[in-house]
């Protein structure tokens, strides 16, 4: 008995004595808290976006990453310099493409770093891996800046709650999944980075968090077009701060340091080059810059003068001479030809229906079309509600960050309104914004609910709303996780579909041409196509384009618009002249593909026809509306794209039930069955017919022996 | 073919009158198999001594124009005599140069099981292989012609020996036969072609005869094989290896169009027979992690078979192969360790197949592997091996290579075998022997290890230093404060 006593009593001891040994203290509970949900977000944020491969494989995504892909390639096998001095002759043939001098470099030597970095640590992977994953690794990064952001915002909590939003919110992934190796995915990173490095400058008023963020500023320069948007919100932000009277030494410090060495920095780019000195979207930095200097001298001159009667009379002048001088050098600028006028991609940003009537090529990208309400709600979800919650939280206190992170907003989301792809630029601000709301009324509430009670059923009610606030928040995580895994997993080089029997079918078209070229055309051989498939037919094909996604030249853009949409023989001669040796055309007539190039075809007609007036639009439409089938226009049964899509279809039998040459994509049976090619021949057909590929015929020795 | 083989007929008749040695062949059958693009030619040879010393090599005699495709080469004899036929001695067969041979004649030298006595007579085969010998005619064929061939060879059996009584078999693949180059005593029955028998010619006789017919078997030829074995000593075998496959067989014109591929799936006799869609793989068992991919991703047109003693993987490329279309493609596997690697004094020894994979007509009648024109094989020793050398049953360039992969430092010996022309005939095991210290596994996690360590430490001491260069400013100041506050 005494034994099991003496256990009994020793036991307690023991643990309480072991238990105030391991106990940490408040602090250190909180942080590592703080950090393991940190490392959870982060790990969470990579593994979200890996669904495209384990659905489809570790491959590159769509169109422009297969351009970044062939280039990073480059890069590692022949060195910077080398990749600073490329000019691909294979792509916008005759005229070729200087790569060094037409790109934002960021990316690839990210990934090329990267990959540098793994084989001297031996690591033997494949470039490949490296630039399927750059996007992932860098969208983890993000959440990192995000929670810095959020907590140099409002508080660590905040910080967290963006962390998190950031990490699964569909408007990001949408660009960030792996394979997804585009400019965007490391972009995003560098532009969240620079402002809160600059918020960060402007907090503390230190020179080191101001050149932090030049050099934050200089990344994202290198990596992304986009850049215009910091250097336009920076100066606006500044310039908010001084009507409201917020003007502080450490914004001056962090301002004008942040300017100076960001714009000396982004001159080194060689895409950018002179800009920021030069060209119209740029000169808003300056003009700020300018006033800055004038602010600080009217500063001084009113601690020189102590008179409030002559500072007003100084003022006046100042002022007056000021904005006098700026208007001069401003419109001499821009008479004399130094500064450039706004582009037509910058006026069609600040203008949505600008685009339409200009620059056709630009309106007919599919991810430049102004935004529908329901890719907000699928991009945001719930964030769209708690979006004005957080503003009025900034608002109700307000500070420089959060004017900050206002403007942002704000204006972010207009540009998300023009155009689809810029989401992506809002959606930090949004949940960021949307995290001060959680955050801030989660805080509330608890403290409604858990300390004070003077209320009937306050803390019932606050905690039902708990309750409904975590339920809002896992319908995010649910929306988040579907949206990913079905909207936005989809390499689009490789189709899936579901079989008869619920099986998945795979329609692995495009690479099955792309690879025949590859190995069974010669290696000079041109390829034209339209200018969607241009730098898939590079990476992939191997083989020279006429035209590709970098749309640099618009004429030669509409020459090869002019030839699709021409008859054949007229074709051919513009094909002679351009040396072209196969045309791949892309159809979806047997699966029922609807992106196919019959689809794009009256924007190939509208493209040619800005530039060849030869080519109407009207030609190709019956009564203003566009068909394939017997009542189609005649020219439009007629032209080559016609033809190069339907040839041979006539005879197929698509549908059980259908007449032959029953179209599945637009659902009708098409006008011209009876399809005689006279200049090209049929070199290859993919499985499903998704892509085709003719051998133009080289010009026939009779004809020229009976001219 | 023609003013070459006149040269050669000439030149023997010349030579014929002075006979190299004291054997004669008694008897001679040939049988050449021409079902696929591989020809295969059986000889059994009866010999016999006439002369009054001993024997002990045989001459055998390929006209240049042949030896060049001549791929493999394999004499064989049986212990005992008559029917009852004992273990097969397989003897060895050398290129040898020999004077008063005419020039366009390549000389190998068999060497007999035991010298071979005054009167004394011995039977043995011969199997000779080669490749790119089925001449495509026409050269250019439409996706909808069938494909003809043209094969030529000597009606008699070229021999510096006299030949008493000599007979030849050709087995075309199918009846179809356009031409063949008639002699007295030809007869075709079926889809075989009989020429004799022809009794006492003289060494050296020749006449050459022409075959032409239907031969639709794929003409599948990898231009350059690399496979790569690489040992695991923590269990794994990983085998990679890559194709250029080429479509050798008539070259396709005139385009190409699926609305023919459609009739040829319901029809395959009339559209496209020429061309091919698949191939079949015999991966040994217990393979696992099967990949099939090229430059641009994996090709998910493949079906894989496994039971507990084979593993059959059946590839489709990207698309039918028409004459004179090629791909590339990669397949990789992994094997259990246990199966192919063993001990024996001392040393350890890789026991592996040298040849590929993919199969002949065993399983799949569509499936033909043919010479592969460059073989190249490495075999990838773990970091720390020593001391290998390979043995191998037949000719091979061989080399050593460094190879660096992960987590390497001094980097992994390689074994490179080379070999040209290579036919199904050289799916046999070859072994490796090295020398392997287990320790030498440890290494890599050790690194592994080690580097975590050195990172950690590295955090450990970074957070412990103070590296501000002004002890007075109020970020500083500042610094200090928080951390007390972090501390309570």
């Amino acid at each position: 008995m005494a034994e099991t006593v003496s256990a009994s009593i020793m036991k307690p001891d023991l643990f309480k004595f072991s238990m105030r040994n391991l106990k940490l203290k408040t602090k250190q509970q909180e942080l590592l808290t703080r950090f393991a949900i940190l490392l959870f977000v982060y790990v969470l944020a990579f593994v979200v976006r890996l669904f495209s491969v384990l659905r489809y494989e570790s491959m590159i995504h769509e169109f422009d990453p297969y351009f970044n892909y062939r280039t990073t390639v480059y890069l590692t096998e022949n060195g910077f310099y080398d990749f600073w001095n490329w000019f691909d002759f294979e792509s916008w043939y005759p005229l070729g493409r200087i790569i060094g001098g037409t790109l934002y470099p960021g990316l690839m030597v990210t990934a090329a770093s990267i990959y540098r970095l793994l084989r001297f640590l031996s690591f033997a992977v494949h470039i490949r891996e490296v630039c399927v994953l750059t996007a992932p690794f860098f969208a983890s990064n993000t959440t990192l800046v995000a929670y810095f952001f959020g907590k140099e915002l409002w508080d660590s909590g905040a910080g967290l709650v963006a962390a998190a939003l950031i990490a699964i919110c569909p408007g990001y992934i949408s660009r960030s999944v792996a394979g997804s190796y585009d400019n965007e995915g490391v972009a995003i990173f560098a532009l969240l980075l620079t402002f809160f490095l600059f918020v960060k400058a402007v907090n503390t008023g230190s020179l080191a968090w101001s050149l932090a963020s030049a050099f934050a500023y200089f990344y994202m320069v290198s990596a992304w077009g986009g850049y215009i948007f910091i250097i336009n919100l920076i100066p606006l932000y500044v310039l908010v701060l001084l009507i409201t009277g917020r003007y502080s030494m450490r914004l001056y410090i962090a301002y004008n340091s942040m300017y100076i060495l960001g714009m000396l920095l982004a001159m080194q780019i060689r895409f950018v080059g002179f800009q920021h000195v030069q060209s119209g979207e740029h000169m808003a930095a300056m003009g700020v810059f300018f006033l800055m200097q004038v602010f600080y001298f009217v500063d001084w001159i009113k601690y020189l003068l102590n008179d409030t009667k002559l500072f007003q009379a100084f003022l006046r002048v100042t002022v007056t001479c000021a904005v006098a001088v700026g208007g001069l050098a401003l419109g001499v600028g821009m008479a004399s030809g130094y500064i450039s006028p706004w582009t037509g991609r910058f006026y069609s940003l600040l203008d949505p229906t600008y685009a339409k009537d200009h620059i056709p090529i630009i309106a007919s990208v599919s991810e430049h079309q102004p935004t529908a309400w329901s890719s907000f709600m699928f991009d945001y979800h719930i964030l769209l509600i708690l979006f004005p919650a957080g503003l009025y939280y900034c608002f109700k206190r307000l500070s420089d960050a959060t004017i900050f992170i206002v403007l942002y907003g704000l204006t972010s989301l207009y540009f998300a309104g023009v155009m689809v792809r810029l989401i992506l630029v809002a959606t930090p601000a949004v949940c960021l914004i949307s995290a001060i709301a959680v955050s801030a009324s989660l805080k509330n509430l608890t403290t409604l609910g858990l300390l004070d009670s003077s209320l009937p059923f306050q803390r019932d009610g606050a905690i039902a709303l708990l309750m409904a606030a975590f339920f809002l928040l896992s319908r995010y995580v649910i929306h988040c996780t579907w949206v990913t895994s079905e909207a936005y997993s989809s390499p689009s080089i490789v189709l899936a579909a579901r079989g008869a029997h619920g099986g998945r079918v795979i329609f692995d078209d495009y690479r099955e041409a792309y690879f025949w070229l590859r190995e069974n055309t010669p290696p000079d051989a041109k390829v034209m196509s339209w200018w969607d498939y241009g730098y898939q037919i590079t990476a992939m094909g191997n083989r020279t384009v006429i035209v590709d996604n970098n749309t640099w030249n618009n004429t030669h853009i509409a020459t090869v618009g002019r030839a699709m949409s021409s008859y054949e023989h007229e074709a051919y001669e513009i094909m002679q002249s351009l040396d072209v040796d196969y045309v791949l055309v892309v159809f979806g007539g047997v699966t029922g593909y609807s992106s196919d190039d019959i689809n794009k075809f009256l924007w190939m007609v509208r493209i040619g026809g800005g530039v060849f007036p030869v080519i109407k639009e009207s030609d190709y439409l019956v009564n203003g509306e566009y068909r394939v089938d017997k009542g189609a226009a005649p020219k439009m049964l007629n032209c080559l794209m016609y033809k190069l899509c339907y040839y041979r279809f006539g005879e197929l039998h698509t549908e059980y039930g259908r007449p032959s040459g029953w179209d599945r994509a637009r659902g009708v049976e098409i006008g011209n069955k009876d399809v005689k090619l006279e200049y090209l021949e049929e070199a290859y057909t993919t499985s499903n017919w998704i892509i085709r590929i003719y051998k133009v015929k080289p010009p026939s020795n009779s004809h020229r022996i009976s001219v | 073919m023609g003013t070459r083989d006149v040269l050669v007929f000439v030149l023997l008749s010349i030579l014929s009158a002075s006979a190299l040695s004291d054997l004669v062949i008694l008897k001679c059958d040939r049988r050449i198999d021409l079902r696929t693009h591989i020809v295969r030619v059986s000889t059994s040879l009866k010999v016999e001594n006439i002369g009054p010393a001993g024997v002990s090599e045989f001459l055998l005699t390929v006209p240049n124009f042949q030896a060049q495709n001549l791929a493999y080469l394999m004499a064989s004899s049986y212990e005992g005599h008559g029917k009852s036929k004992g273990s097969v001695v397989n003897l060895s067969a050398n290129l040898v140069q020999r004077d008063g041979m005419p020039p366009d004649i390549t000389v190998y030298s068999v060497s007999l099981p035991k010298e071979l006595g005054k009167g004394e007579s011995l039977t043995f085969d011969i199997l000779s292989v080669f490749t790119h010998s089925l001449k495509p005619f026409p050269e250019e064929i439409t996706q909808a012609d069938i494909q003809l061939v043209v094969y030529q060879d000597g009606a008699y059996y070229l021999s510096p020996y006299e030949v008493k009584v000599q007979s030849l078999s050709v087995q075309a693949p199918s009846p179809r036969v356009e031409f063949y180059t008639k002699l007295p005593n030809v007869k075709l029955v079926d889809s075989e072609i009989k020429y004799g028998p022809y009794d006492n010619l003289p060494p050296f006789s020749f006449t050459p005869i022409i075959v032409h017919f239907e031969n639709n078997r794929p003409f599948a030829v990898v231009k350059k094989l690399v496979r790569e074995i690489e040992i695991s000593h923590w269990g794994n075998v990983q085998v990679t290896e890559h194709y250029c496959l080429v479509h050798g067989g008539a070259r396709n014109k005139g385009g190409f169009s699926r609305k023919y591929r459609i009739e040829y799936q319901a029809r395959p006799d009339i559209r496209g027979a020429a061309s091919f869609r698949h191939l079949t793989a015999r991966l040994p068992p217990r393979a696992h992690s099967i990949y099939y991919r090229d430059q641009i991703g994996n090709i998910s047109t493949s079906n894989l078979w496994a039971d507990s003693r084979k593993t059959e993987l059946r590839i489709e490329p990207r698309y039918p192969l028409f004459g004179g279309w090629k791909t590339d493609f990669t397949i990789g596997y992994g094997l259990p360790l246990q199966d192919f690697l063993f001990e024996s004094e001392g040393k350890l020894v890789l026991n592996f197949s040298f040849g590929c994979p993919i199969d002949e007509v065993v399983i799949d009648n569509l499936v033909v592997k043919a010479g592969t024109s460059t073989s190249k094989l490495q075999v990838v020793l773990p970091e720390g091996s020593k001391d290998m050398f390979a043995h191998i049953p037949f000719d091979t360039n061989q080399r050593g290579e460094v190879k660096f992969s992960h987590l390497d430092f001094f980097g992994r010996p390689v074994v490179v075998l080379e070999k040209e022309n290579v036919v199904p005939e050289h799916n046999q095991h070859f072994q490796v022997y090295y020398k392997f210290n287990c320790l030498s596994m440890l290494q890599e996690p050790l690194m592994l290890i080690s580097g975590f360590f050195l990172f950690f430490i590295a955090c450990i001491v970074f957070k412990h230093m103070d590296i501000s260069i002004s002890k007075s400013s109020s970020a500083y100041i500042a610094k200090l404060q928080w951390d007390e506050v972090i501390m309570k």
